[in-house]
């Protein structure tokens, strides 16, 4: 493995220095998340490679340009996987900056989100210094638990040189069920549902058709499935299902880049139907409400605050109104504060997540 | 063993009129300041270290606490939160010249929604009174720290505590939804939120076992997850520990997440059986308990793929709860490893670190050597599932060396477990007690972060100052005396 961390610190501690901001790169496939990128480009894939991994100790630790294609074939290998079932926006995607983005796919509602699964980073700061947070351990409360800074942070608190995340065995069966429910039905159900020790791993519900995946031991996924009803569906077609709203290449997304913009409505899961106008695709048990929708940003955003959650414009529209919810005033002075202890020139991704940060 | 020296007359009236002070800029609020009423808040769970706290202040409203914080703020007053006080590493222990703001007033459940599987509750709650309010709706909360029955979920967060399901169902950082707190300036502050996430920096993930140090918790909302349906424990003997380690990590490596995976050593095993009389192998040099929970159909299908792999691990003896009693009687001896531990000893001292699992045998081994270099007993209990290792070593706290022997030992185990990749607390805390074993596992520049983070939070440096994270000076002191792989300051000082 090569070590590009002497080459990181050069290039960290100049901009540092010239107060000129670097933009951290993977492989670029969530270069569309968030605010828009900008500065010197500074490509972490040449810091790459699997670093430890022991399947009974459920760990992986890896550099930042590790292909996270490269992780998932290394685990499934052992019959594991990462559980938070990231999505990977292309055919390179690395570690770094699936943590960074800290985005997370279907399983999110059974199992966790990445911020779950955050064992230990290794960092490397805005003064060059190579910092460790928590470790390779299930258990550790020692020190603040900067790690979980990281996921979502989209790399304006420093370069996430390396990774340790906690992994999961692959269930011994799956199976996945098709019902044809109103979304009101489908969001009572669903909530109903997640109070019952049922092996729901995932949902989603469009135009009146709600898809439900089982996981876990083969008994307890054939009682559900006899328990739950609805129509089973073949194998082959559940995979193109799930893939397809992890990648977001279902037609709902892919097939309308250049309508209305996409909002990512986060939601409490028993928040009422979403009335807008426009097209809409509900995931993680009514938590994630997918909108194609043209109106307004501000209305968007109210109502997600009223309903107890906020919305995020994922793709196109008018970036000018922020891609994501403003922060209460006390929440971005700690957030500003934060940022400038590990970044105080400011130099990483600066205005990638928020115009002040 | 600190205790409150005995002040010139000078710094007494200083403090008295400090009080004087408190006592009235919080009319309205209980503040008690008598010695007889404020000794009772001199420690926590870790009676070891004790300290008279200027006054305690017991709001009831987050107006209050507010008020209270603005107070000591202006007055340059250090504050200590304090839950129930069960922290096992001085997390609750006051400041000399502060407050002790104890939230046992806040006691209420708030909203509990059967639906959203979701419990508000103020942070004085004892973490098993939610559980037994969602009971009727077949729902729990799931971490479960073994001092549940008293806990209080505003301490569970403070110190994001474990227990012994977290390999299945997470700590509490992965079971809380929202966090609202207070800061040192009055300003009120939401982390987290209903939805499954919330913008910018995730703040509640780190603010999640913060001992105490970031902002006053007035409020937390925790998740609910259904109840399983049953539960089912096997028992299993090995006659060699390190062969019980590994059939921990085969029984992970075969694609199993046991609701609960606990060992005992051989002398932990005696100790227990002698209290709770539960029919455990005696002969056993080390005792695996582990459970299955879900559907009938599910455990019985863990159960069978479990037993498989025990077998081929070498178990000498395999036995299968029958029953909630007979589950119930296979956990009483783990669960009991504490007061049994008392009657064995005046004293015991419980550790907290955690390993990576295959070195399990590795650290038993190691102890097994302190224990004589030392010169004192340690039984050992731990969460298997996770390499959470609680060793209880034995003392007696009227020796004033056999205390000091046994925190050397502690020390040195907790390094130990920093040698083997691992950390020196996986669920109680760094606290006071830990402070120093904090200068091992990270360097200066990761601790000088960590003063940055809490400056983040705290920029007044009021709030439980001088715990978890240790100054510079400190690590430089505590390098000197530094006790390293077993070597004793002066080796050749006879000890006992």
């Amino acid at each position: 493995m090569i070590d590009m961390l002497d080459s990181f610190r050069a290039t960290v501690e100049r901009a540092t220095r010239d107060q000129t901001p670097l933009q951290i790169v993977g492989s670029g496939s969530k270069h569309w998340y968030g605010e828009a990128p900008q500065g010197e480009l500074l490509d972490t894939r040449g810091h790459a490679g699997i670093v430890a991994y022991d399947p009974a100790e459920l760990v992986i630790t890896a550099r930042c340009g590790t292909p996270l294609a490269d992780i998932e074939a290394t685990l499934a290998e052992q019959g594991q996987m990462l559980a938070f079932e990231p999505p990977h926006f292309g055919p390179a995607a690395t570690l770094g900056g699936c943590v960074a983005a800290g985005l997370s796919g279907p399983r999110r509602q059974a199992a966790g989100a990445l911020r779950d699964f955050i064992l230990g980073v290794q960092l490397l700061d805005g003064q060059g210094r190579v910092l460790n947070f928590g470790g390779q351990v299930m258990k550790n409360v020692a020190g603040y638990d900067v790690a979980r800074l990281l996921p979502g942070s989209l790399g304006t608190l420093g370069l996430i040189l390396e990774v340790s995340l906690k992994v999961l065995p692959k269930p011994f069966a799956e199976a996945t069920l098709r019902f044809e429910l109103s979304e009101a039905e489908a969001l009572t159900r669903l909530n109903q549902w997640g109070g019952q020790p049922l092996p729901i791993s995932a949902s989603t519900w469009q135009d009146g058709v709600l898809y439900l995946r089982l996981s876990g031991a083969e008994a307890a996924v054939a009682g559900a499935c006899g328990k739950l009803g609805g129509e089973r569906i073949a194998d082959a077609d559940c995979a193109v299902l799930w893939q397809g709203l992890r990648e977001q290449t279902a037609p709902f997304f892919a097939g309308r880049a250049e309508s209305a913009p996409l909002w990512r409505l986060a939601l409490p899961s028993t928040a009422q139907p979403v009335a807008l106008p426009g097209a809409q695709l509900i995931e993680w048990g009514g938590g994630q409400r997918w909108w194609r929708s043209d109106a307004p940003a501000e209305q968007i955003r109210a109502l997600a605050e009223r309903l107890g959650g906020h919305a995020t414009l994922w793709r196109g529209g008018d970036r000018s109104v922020g891609v994501f919810a403003p922060l209460a005033a006390p929440l971005m002075q700690i957030q500003r504060r934060l940022k400038a202890t590990f970044d105080p020139a400011g130099v990483f991704n600066p205005g990638r997540l928020y115009p002040a940060l | 063993m600190t205790e409150t020296a005995t002040l010139p007359a000078t710094e007494r009236q200083r403090r008295a009129e400090l009080v004087q002070q408190l006592r009235a800029a919080f009319v309205g609020c209980q503040f008690l300041f008598e010695t007889e009423d404020t000794v009772a808040y001199e420690c926590d769970g870790l009676a070891a270290y004790r300290q008279l706290p200027l006054g305690v202040a017991l709001p009831e409203t987050e107006a209050q606490v507010q008020h209270i914080l603005r107070v000591c703020t202006e007055l340059k007053v250090p504050v200590v939160p304090r839950g129930a006080g069960t922290c096992l590493s001085g997390g609750a222990l006051p400041i000399e010249d502060g407050i002790v703001l104890s939230l046992a007033k806040f006691k209420h459940i708030v909203e509990l929604n059967p639906l959203g599987r979701t419990a508000t509750v103020q942070p004085g709650v004892r973490n098993l009174a939610i559980s037994e309010a969602a009971a009727p709706y077949g729902l729990y909360y799931a971490p479960d720290p073994s001092s549940q029955i008293a806990c209080t979920i505003g301490g569970n967060v403070a110190e994001n505590s474990g227990g012994v399901h977290c390999l299945k169902y997470g700590l509490t950082v992965n079971n809380i939804l929202k966090v609202r707190a207070v800061t040192m300036d009055g300003e009120i502050v939401e982390f987290g939120s209903l939805a499954p996430d919330a913008p910018g920096l995730d703040l509640l993930g780190v603010f999640i076992g913060s001992e105490g140090m970031f902002a006053v918790v007035t409020e937390v909302v925790v998740k609910l997850v259904p109840k399983p349906q049953c539960a089912q424990v096997i028992m299993a003997s090995f006659d060699d520990v390190v062969r019980g380690g590994e059939a921990v990590a085969a029984i992970i490596a075969a694609g199993i997440i046991p609701a609960g995976l606990e060992m005992m050593d051989g002398p932990a095993t005696r100790a227990v059986e002698e209290f709770v009389h539960a029919g455990y192998d005696l002969s056993a040099a080390a005792i695996l308990l582990c459970e299955a929970d879900g559907t009938l159909e599910e455990v019985a299908e863990e159960i069978a793929r479990t037993i498989a792999v025990l077998e081929a691990s070498g178990a000498t003896r395999i036995q299968v709860s029958q029953s909630e009693a007979e589950r119930l009687m296979f956990w009483s001896g783990r669960k009991n490893a504490f007061p049994a531990a008392g009657r064995l000893s005046p004293d015991y001292y419980c550790m907290d670190g955690t390993i990576p699992r295959r070195h399990i045998g590795t650290l038993l081994g190691r102890i097994a050597e302190m224990e004589r270099q030392y010169a004192l007993r340690c039984i050992n209990v731990f969460h298997a599932g996770d390499g959470n290792m609680h060793p209880l070593i034995l003392f007696n706290g009227n020796d004033a060396d056999e205390w000091h022997r046994a925190e050397l030992f502690g020390a040195d185990i907790l390094e130990t477990c920093v040698e083997l990749g691992g950390t020196i607390t996986g669920e109680h805390g760094v606290g006071v007690e830990k402070i120093n074993s904090m200068c091992v596992q990270f360097s200066p520049e990761e601790r000088d972060a960590f003063f940055a983070v809490k400056h983040a939070f705290d920029p007044f440096g009021l709030l439980n100052n001088d715990k978890a994270i240790p100054t510079r000076a400190r690590c430089a002191e505590y390098g000197k005396l530094h006790v390293h792989h077993g070597q004793l300051p002066h080796p050749d000082l006879p000890r006992f």
